[in-house]
């Protein structure tokens, strides 16, 4: 494996009740987060062919993770979005090049599909930073009921010379979706938009 | 006495395979259960709030096992253990001391016959607070290496009228602990505290 990884960490939140309303069956979202060394910290490289390689490795390992904190086939996972925090002494930049060329298409392989544009943010920022991973339907981005977002921290990370990436997938939309719009039932899922 | 009113459950998991030094044979694990649950005496002072321990013996106990689940399934494995609560702003201290009694008789029921005190902290907080649960080694609070801690906590929670209530397990000590102290191959076993 290329990334050297100092830690990963899974999240799995589930939400039974809202404002005294059940949420049934609850919703449920996970995310896999892994903390690996920055090999370009302190250094502007042009070539980021490495960091695009390790985003391929960690897609992989992620969903996995992730979809596994679930307990569901990779099929049944409903949104997906993902999230890089770059040390200190790394660029924005390496945070792009682990999250868009490569990393994707490992993800939509352990899902089954994918049509849609995983939704994505990435930030500069010392240890223990929240990171607000954005959550859309992984068929249909415009999916109302699943715009979503969800948090995660982790308290010693990213170091200075580290990059902190993250993958979130759930198994439903909002608790008790309200608003509108275009509902899942109605994905006809060909351009990854409705 | 009040029924338990469940909002929301989360399970961390952490994996440290290094912290700058050799890499871990075996990776350390820190797992988190968190349960946000109604504050029945918020907004008000109660004298009488004792019963509500025993509420809180079944939703101790479905903690201690995911977290045993999330950590492979076989309790044996567990190394060390902490506990903690945050209140809702609403809410007293006094209430997140409800969970000493529940959280502690639920990990030790799970995890047969761990002699230590569970290592515990609590505070009063609004929603995303943090709260950096103390851990010490199940059978012996003076061994060294396994002094350790995790930091918890979820953005949306405590509200006002909540409680987070937290517990940690670990399958060993701090990845590279090296400051000497009493050994976990040292303990006797018979007070709990050596």
């Amino acid at each position: 494996m290329r990334a050297k990884i100092r830690k990963i960490v899974t999240f799995v939140e589930e939400t039974r009740n809202e404002m005294g309303k059940p949420v049934n069956p609850p919703t449920r979202r996970a995310a896999a987060a892994a903390v690996v060394e920055n090999p370009f910290a302190g250094n502007y490289v042009e070539d980021l062919t490495e960091l695009m390689e390790i985003g391929e490795e960690l897609g992989a390992m992620l969903i996995e993770r992730a979809v596994t904190a679930l307990g569901i086939p990779g099929a049944s996972a409903e949104s997906y979005g993902k999230a890089a925090a770059v040390g200190e002494n790394g660029e924005l930049e390496h945070a792009a090049a682990i999250l868009h060329p490569k990393l994707g298409t490992p993800v939509r392989k352990a899902l089954g599909k994918g049509a849609a544009l995983i939704p994505s943010s990435k930030k500069r920022c010392g240890p223990g930073v929240p990171l607000d991973i954005p959550l859309g339907h992984k068929d249909a981005a415009f999916v109302r009921s699943h715009f979503d977002g969800m948090e995660i921290r982790v308290n010693d990370a990213p170091r200075a010379n580290e990059i902190l990436v993250a993958i979130a997938v759930t198994d439903s939309g909002r608790p008790l979706p309200r608003v509108g719009g275009l509902t899942k039932d109605q994905i006809k899922g060909e351009d990854g938009l409705r | 006495m009040p029924e338990v009113q469940l909002r929301k459950r989360v399970i961390i998991v952490e994996e440290v395979f290094h912290e700058g030094g050799p890499i871990a044979a075996v990776p350390l694990r820190r797992a988190a259960a968190l349960a946000i649950i109604h504050n029945p005496y918020s907004g008000k002072y109660v004298p009488e709030i004792a019963g509500f321990m025993e509420d809180l013996n079944p939703l101790g106990l479905e903690m201690a096992k995911a977290l045993v689940a999330a950590l492979g399934g076989d309790p044996k494995i567990v190394e060390g253990y902490g506990k903690g609560a945050i209140v809702g702003q609403a809410g007293e201290l006094e209430h997140g001391a409800l969970w000493h009694v529940p959280g502690g008789y639920a990990m030790r029921e799970i995890l047969g016959n761990a002699k230590a005190i569970v290592a515990s902290t609590k505070k009063v907080g609004g929603p995303g607070t943090r709260l950096d649960v103390p851990i010490t080694h199940i059978n012996a609070s003076y061994v060294r290496s396994h002094f350790d801690s995790m930091e918890v906590g979820i953005a949306d929670a405590p509200k006002a009228n909540e409680i987070l209530l937290a517990l940690v397990m670990t399958t060993g000590p701090r990845v590279h602990a090296r400051v000497g102290g009493l050994k976990a191959s040292e303990i006797k076993g018979q007070d709990g505290l050596r």
